[in-house]
């Protein structure tokens, strides 16, 4: 305990005082640093200052970037466990090769992939074989972005997004409580969303000067890479979540008439929602904190495919800016936090309600 | 006959005396000796040469070769900062002399003074005086030169141009005209690889555009970095831009020489380091096999980068670390690690026969043009701008922006100090 306190939660102290002061520049590395306090300074800088614009970009990489993987990884994952469920021949073998990119590292899969996605070569070349053109694809260096928006809006679209929450939740609870979720959710979210839509130039800048972001089609090669590393480990846990499902309950579902796509729909699934929660958990983290597989499949200094992560990395350590990197780690430490945090509140009502 | 006999004696007594001392104290010197740098790979076999030469004078000594990979020691120098906070510092290290050197580590007081080493081996009279004033401050001269590398070179196939029928561009507006005719034949004009040789391109046009005397100024603080000249020259890198390939990102500096090799770009711009890999590794006869140019708008300009090895404070293997650096500094060392390297010699007594006819003309050129100091290879400006200038580099090559490359240098350099 007293380890964990000191190793976990000390450094984490630690380093959000470091994204408080001023630690970087020449003299840096001396062995006393001089370090000054600053309060917040590193943190707005990075979100609204000149030179914090592609620390912007690569958190809305990473946003896109997580959401994607989320959506790739279980849904293909599931998709596999849900057809080795039927038992097919040879489903040991099948379960291996599809498990078996979990045992290499991000940088060995960065590496196959990287070769795979060359411009040149690897799957642009394919349909050569067939006597058709190669590929123009730029999986790694294209530069176009789909999905732009300006940073400088970006509180006029952190409160749309707030009221969108907001009436999804309502819409959620209408069905339990209808009084409830109109006066605690709906109405607050509708009018929200309205307020915005009236007077949000009231609302501030964020820039000064325009400021585009969006999801770069770049990251389209990593995303694939993380998604074939990554799918064949929700496949595992749905396919052991499947396993444990009774056979009689299956046997009672087939008998009441249900096809096996309902089956699956309506029974199935919904059981294995802690499976799902925590593969959303898993993968999150991992896509936030995504480091090697970005540096071997393109490189630092890329904006197309930068991360956070190695955004940290490179300010810290290239640039010597001690207390920006630090204040970018607290920011992916926050950000992780938002996923984890529910989800341990969730885990201890249940337990308390036992 | 007997007088001369008994001169020719003394003589040889007098030469045994001169070197016993050295020969003993060399083999004296045990245990290891780490060497932390990042040449591997094509630049490999010029360390293994030196580290021969050390190993002959020194077969006590156990050598580390800690070598960590990547183009302009984008790795290594990340490795190397964690080591030094650590408290770990590697015996010597390879750094770039000029502000990566000095703004970094000898600001941070982390380095030992060479001075008495460079008295001793008497090298104050055979390194040029600018280059010890580039590693040297009031307080010392930190770190020995073994190179003097040229940045601003543009590389082609002699017979390719011939085929396609365009000349050497002379300067940008002549680079634009044959680019045009290139890209219609369906050529890259010219070849870029991942984002740091983006900078290094940045350094030859910025260099171009402004002339060498406001390049200068830059650096010393007299000119603002978002001054006109300096957004006319991100105004005219955006333009060569336009005639790069476009799967630049995905790219080593290697993949795109290769590009100009294999004909399927004409130009590059590339240190001239890609001269030892085409010589060395690509077995091609410099003038015939590849030709060179000074790039568009540089001629008269020299702009120059110096690897070198420095010695910090608190190492464990201290005497093997000295030994070494004498080897680095000697014109054995020097001559014997030069040639495969692909540089030129940073003492002014080398001997030039050694070196292939590129190497020739970039030391005739070393000894005439106005020499100015890179900025994508350390010279320039320290680490803090550096780093910086790496995402403001990111952002452009996004968003092509050239006034607001411009505003973010400027901001840039009031942090770091310029």
């Amino acid at each position: 305990m007293i380890l964990i306190g000191i190793f976990v939660y000390g450094f984490i102290g630690e380093t959000i005082w470091t994204s408080m002061t001023d630690w970087g520049g020449t003299g840096a590395l001396a062995l006393e640093p001089q370090k000054n306090f600053v309060g917040l300074e590193n943190y707005v800088e990075l979100f609204t200052g000149f030179l914090g614009g592609n620390f912007r970009q690569d958190l809305v990489n990473a946003v896109y970037y997580s959401v994607m993987l989320l959506v790739g990884a279980i849904g293909l994952g599931m998709f596999i466990a849900i057809l080795l469920d039927q038992k097919p021949k040879g489903e040991d073998v099948f379960r291996t090769i599809f498990l078996y990119p979990m045992s290499l590292s991000f940088i060995v899969t960065g590496t196959i992939w990287r070769w795979l996605l060359a411009p040149q070569g690897g799957v642009n070349v394919l349909p050569t074989y067939l006597g058709m053109k190669p590929l123009t694809f730029e999986w790694l260096s294209s530069q176009s972005a789909i999905l732009v928006f300006n940073w400088q809006d970006i509180l006029r679209i952190m409160v749309y997004i707030a009221s969108f929450v907001l009436i999804m939740v309502g819409v959620f609870v209408l069905r339990k409580d209808v009084n409830r979720a109109m006066k605690r959710w709906l109405v607050p979210g509708i009018v929200l969303g309205v307020a915005v839509w009236l007077f949000g130039d009231v609302l501030p800048d964020a820039l000064f000067m325009e400021e585009d972001h969006g999801f770069n089609m770049a990251t389209l090669g990593i995303i694939m890479a993380t998604v074939w590393q990554y799918a064949g480990y929700t496949m595992a846990l749905y396919l052991a979540g499947f396993n444990g499902i009774s056979q009689d309950l299956r046997d009672a579902a087939m008998l009441d008439g249900a096809s096996q796509v309902g089956y699956y729909r309506f029974v199935a699934i919904p059981m294995l929602k802690p499976i799902t929660i925590s593969a959303v958990i898993i993968l999150s983290h991992i896509s936030l904190k995504m480091f090697d597989l970005v540096f071997a499949m393109t490189g630092p200094d890329n904006a197309e495919t930068g991360h956070p992560a190695l955004n940290m990395y490179l300010t810290t350590f290239r640039g010597n800016e001690f207390s920006k990197g630090a204040a970018i780690a607290i920011v992916l430490f926050l950000i992780a936090a938002m996923f984890i945090v529910p989800y341990l509140i969730g885990q201890y009502r249940q337990r308390g309600r036992r | 006959m007997k007088m001369s006999f008994a001169k020719i004696l003394v003589v040889l007594v007098a030469a045994l005396v001169l070197a016993a001392p050295q020969s003993v104290q060399a083999a004296d010197l045990k245990g290891d000796l780490e060497i932390f740098s990042w040449w591997a790979g094509d630049e490999g076999p010029a360390l293994a040469a030196l580290v021969e030469i050390y190993k002959k004078q020194n077969p006590g000594v156990n050598v580390i070769n800690a070598t960590v990979t990547g183009g302009s020691g984008v790795n290594a120098k990340a490795v190397l900062k964690t080591r030094m906070l650590g408290g770990e510092p590697p015996d010597s290290f390879q750094v770039h002399a000029g502000q990566e050197l000095i703004g970094t580590w000898v600001k941070s007081d982390r380095m030992e003074d060479l001075t008495p080493l460079f008295k001793e081996m008497g090298w104050m009279e055979v390194f040029p005086e600018g280059l010890i004033k580039l590693i040297g401050t009031d307080k010392g001269i930190w770190s020995v030169p073994v190179n003097i590398h040229r940045s601003n070179v543009m590389w082609y196939v002699p017979a390719n141009l011939q085929k396609w029928g365009v000349n050497v561009p002379q300067n940008w507006d002549e680079f634009f005209v044959a680019a045009d005719k290139l890209k219609a034949e369906g050529v890259v004009p010219l070849a870029l690889a991942q984002n740091w040789t983006a900078n290094h391109l940045w350094e030859s046009v910025a260099l171009a555009s402004m002339g060498g005397d406001k390049w200068d100024a830059l650096w010393s603080g007299k000119l603002a970095f978002d001054s006109p000249e300096v957004v006319k020259a991100w105004e005219l890198f955006g333009k060569v831009l336009s005639y790069t390939n476009t799967d630049a990102s995905s790219l080593s500096w290697q993949q795109a020489t290769d590009m100009v090799i294999n004909g399927k770009a004409a130009f590059n711009i590339m240190g001239d380091w890609a001269a030892g890999y085409m010589t060395v590794t690509k077995k091609l006869v410099p003038g015939e096999g590849y030709g060179w140019a000074a790039s568009p708008g540089t001629a008269g300009q020299f702009m120059f980068l110096a690897d070198s090895f420095c010695l910090p404070k608190g190492v464990k293997h201290r005497d093997n670390a000295i030994a070494w650096l004498k080897v680095l500094g000697s014109k054995e060392g020097s001559d014997t690690f030069n040639p495969i390297k692909g540089s030129i010699s940073a003492r002014i007594d080398s001997d030039l026969s050694k070196y292939n006819a590129y190497l020739q003309s970039a030391a005739s050129d070393f000894g005439k043009d106005h020499v100015v100091g890179s900025l994508a290879h350390g010279v320039a400006a320290n680490e803090t701008f550096m780093g910086g200038f790496a995402s403001v580099m990111e952002m452009f090559l996004k968003s092509k922006n050239p006034t607001a490359a411009a505003k973010a240098c400027a901001q840039l350099a009031k942090k770091a100090g310029i």
